[in-house]
């Protein structure tokens, strides 16, 4: 079932916005309100808006079955070397081996109120982006396949 | 040899595995079905191998701790606080026992559904829920933190609905994942407000820091009862029984089988919350507990094997049969907790009903599984469950019927299988607590071989039939996998004795040394 013109184009404009903004809550995890759970479903949105304003049967070339689940294997797989790549620095699964070295996310916090430096926290940055990806592609698999269920409108 | 690097991270990569297995399974069912099958069969073998390492070294040196995230994995306290914030696994031998059982049934689990499914679709998922089953269950007896007790509940209950609903083509299946998944949400709903409750009074989700604060208000009666009910009905407990029939019945043989080995996870929890955290507190009445698990143990027992009699369909009549096997452990682990209180009948009797109980978890996980498992094998190549139809199989499935015929002896205690050698445990030491429970569990033997007679009566005996001339002897990975089960089945049966002395009685003692489960994590304090 395909919307008119005018919101299929609306939506196709939306739907960068959409996934700038998922991975702007999912980098941001650490920071403020969100994480990679709700920045992977505000990016899943974006698929549903596509979804929803073009036929299925015309979107399934550009958001594929198989590419979601791979993606949602990568997450995953992020997730547990993240955590696995602690024991490689002779420290516990799931060690911040990350925090306070100076390098990737590796700044000290600041005391004191302060706007928030996106380049600490360590490993949790890392921890949200596997999930951001996980959800992206589970979420989105999910969404293909309710929706799939969705009958052609009888032509009067 | 001790301490390599593996070695060291042991408790972290027995779920580390199975999750990496499950989590890659997308990608490699990909790559077309040898790879996935070797993908599958590595896996499987390598959450064993550590499963049975970890063990290992748990029965040679100890409670094995594992701190997650600390400076170093043993680092329980943090530097400048008295109790302990971090996830930890805390494995000690009773959690060993376990993690044996998960390890051995799940490879030959594995290996035999490799060609018992190989004909059905969706695979890869099939594997990567399998797999997060297995993580799940592994991760529960293993765990030493409440919440994180109740993550890895709820990962082994999605897996498994998923995996009851797993063959759709008849509605049946779908309804009976759904039941099971609908039960399991509302029991792990009130798992986690009992842990709610517990975490509000006393600022704790490890184990023994909170069993270590315990007070029994009537808050923490309400928390006991909220966490003993679910957890009884999830090991399928007469009169919570209701979901075993209609999921252990529809879902594939090897899930079955490994549905089994969950329950049993959860008759460890149920354990290891009645002594552990509510164990040896002043309020506590041994006795009343320890009855309430008799009861429970005796309906199953009884209700499970009355129910089992005039089944007719194969896998209906195993599952009743592994709800009354259930009662044997309640009854045995209850009349140790019974006695609790008493040291002179503790000594005297009590570990040894406990023991009895305790062998007869990993005893029924293997030839219970093995009993799944034939039936599927039968399934596979009749295409039918229903037992007045089957008929005749002896003459073409010759090596499944010795499967069965080892299965059947062994869950009715017959000399000389492991279900005798740990029956006879409980039958000595109940009978010492009393006499009538014994009896009645002697009885209940006695109908299990009179059902099961019947089963091989109806399914090998007779003419071969014109319907089933099709039918021959299963492929390889299955007949390995149900000989893996069958040669524990044999082994423990002739010599129960190495596998008490080193595996059972640690697990006894580690389930009745409540002081020592804290000291692992609390030390000094």
């Amino acid at each position: 079932m395909k919307m008119t013109k005018i919101v299929r184009t609306t939506a196709d404009v939306f739907y960068p916005f959409c996934l700038v903004f998922g991975l702007y809550v999912v980098i941001h995890g650490h920071l403020t309100p969100g994480g990679g759970f709700q920045g992977g479903a505000v990016m899943a949105t974006g698929a549903a808006l596509l979804i929803v304003a073009h036929a299925y049967e015309d979107i399934t070339g550009r958001i594929r079955k198989t590419a979601m689940k791979i993606l949602e294997a990568i997450g995953l797989l992020t997730f547990l070397f993240a955590g696995l790549s602690g024991i490689l620095f002779h420290r516990p699964f799931m060690a911040n081996w990350m925090a306070q070295t100076g390098k990737l996310f590796g700044n000290t916090v600041a005391h004191g109120p302060n706007p928030g430096d996106l380049n600490t926290a360590g490993l949790l940055p890392l921890l949200n982006v596997g999930v951001g990806i996980e959800v992206l592609g589970g979420l989105t698999v999910i969404l293909l396949y309710m929706l799939s269920g969705i009958k052609e409108e009888k032509k009067p | 040899m001790m301490d390599t690097f593996v070695m060291r991270h042991l408790p972290a990569l027995l779920i580390a595995t199975p999750l990496f297995a499950a989590f890659l399974m997308p990608l490699v069912g990909n790559a077309g079905r040898t790879v996935r099958s070797a993908w599958v069969f590595l896996g499987a073998l390598l959450t064993s191998a550590i499963g049975l390492a970890l063990a290992w070294k748990v029965l040679a040196t100890g409670t094995v701790l594992y701190v997650f995230g600390a400076a170093t994995t043993q680092q329980a306290l943090p530097p400048d606080a008295a109790f302990p914030i971090r996830i930890m696994f805390q494995v000690d031998a009773l959690s060993a026992l376990m993690a044996v059982i998960v390890s051995l049934s799940s490879l030959g689990i594995t290996i035999y559904s490799l060609a018992a499914e190989s004909k059905q679709s969706g695979l890869e998922t099939f594997y990567a829920m399998l797999f997060l089953l297995i993580a799940g269950v592994l991760g529960m007896v293993v765990t030493g933190d409440l919440f994180n007790f109740f993550v890895f509940l709820e990962i082994s209950s999605l897996a498994g609905a998923a995996l009851v609903a797993y063959r759709v083509d008849d509605g049946v299946a779908v309804e009976a994942g759904l039941k099971y998944a609908l039960l399991s949400t509302v029991g792990a709903l009130a798992v986690l407000t009992a842990i709610g409750i517990l975490f509000a009074q006393y600022n704790a989700l490890n184990l023994a820091s909170l069993a270590a604060r315990l007070q029994f208000t009537a808050l923490d009666k309400v928390a006991l009862v909220l966490l003993a009910v679910p957890l009884a009905m999830k090991c399928g407990a007469v009169p919570m029984h209701f979901w075993t029939p209609d999921t252990y019945t529809t879902a594939p043989s090897s899930v079955t089988a490994f549905l089994v080995v969950s329950s049993q996870a959860s008759l460890y929890a149920l354990f290891r919350i009645l002594f552990t955290l509510y164990g040896h507190l002043v309020q506590f009445s041994w006795a009343t507990f320890g009855w309430f698990l008799i009861v429970l143990g005796v309906l199953s027992m009884f209700i499970g094997v009355t129910m089992a009699i005039p089944q007719k369909d194969v896998k209906r009549l195993m599952a009743y049969h592994a709800v009354s096997q259930t009662g044997y452990m309640l009854l045995g682990v209850g009349v140790g907790l019974a006695v609790l209180g008493n040291a002179e009948a503790l000594k005297t009797y009590g570990k040894t009903a406990m023991a009895g109980g305790l062998f007869h978890i990993i005893n029924h996980a293997m030839y219970k599984g093995l009993l799944f498992l034939t039936a599927g094998a039968i399934f596979l190549r009749t295409g039918t469950r229903n037992l007045n139809r089957l008929g005749g199989l002896g003459h073409t499935m010759p090596w499944t019927m010795v499967f069965f015929m080892i299965g059947a002896l062994a869950i009715a205690g017959v000399p000389p299988f492991n279900g005798f050698a740990s029956k006879l445990l409980i039958y000595e030491s109940v009978f010492r607590f009393s006499p009538f429970l014994s009896i009645i569990a002697m009885v209940v033997s006695i109908l299990t071989l009179a059902s099961f007679v019947k089963v091989f009566h109806s399914m090998f005996l007779g003419p071969p039939r014109a319907e089933f001339a099709e039918a021959r002897e299963v492929p390889a990975p299955m007949f390995i996998g149900m000989a893996l089960l069958a040669l524990f089945v044999v082994v423990a049966g002739l010599m129960p004795q190495p596998f008490i002395d080193h595996l059972i009685s640690p697990a006894v003692d580690a389930l009745v040394d409540r002081s020592g489960y804290i000291a692992a994590i609390l030390g000094g304090r």
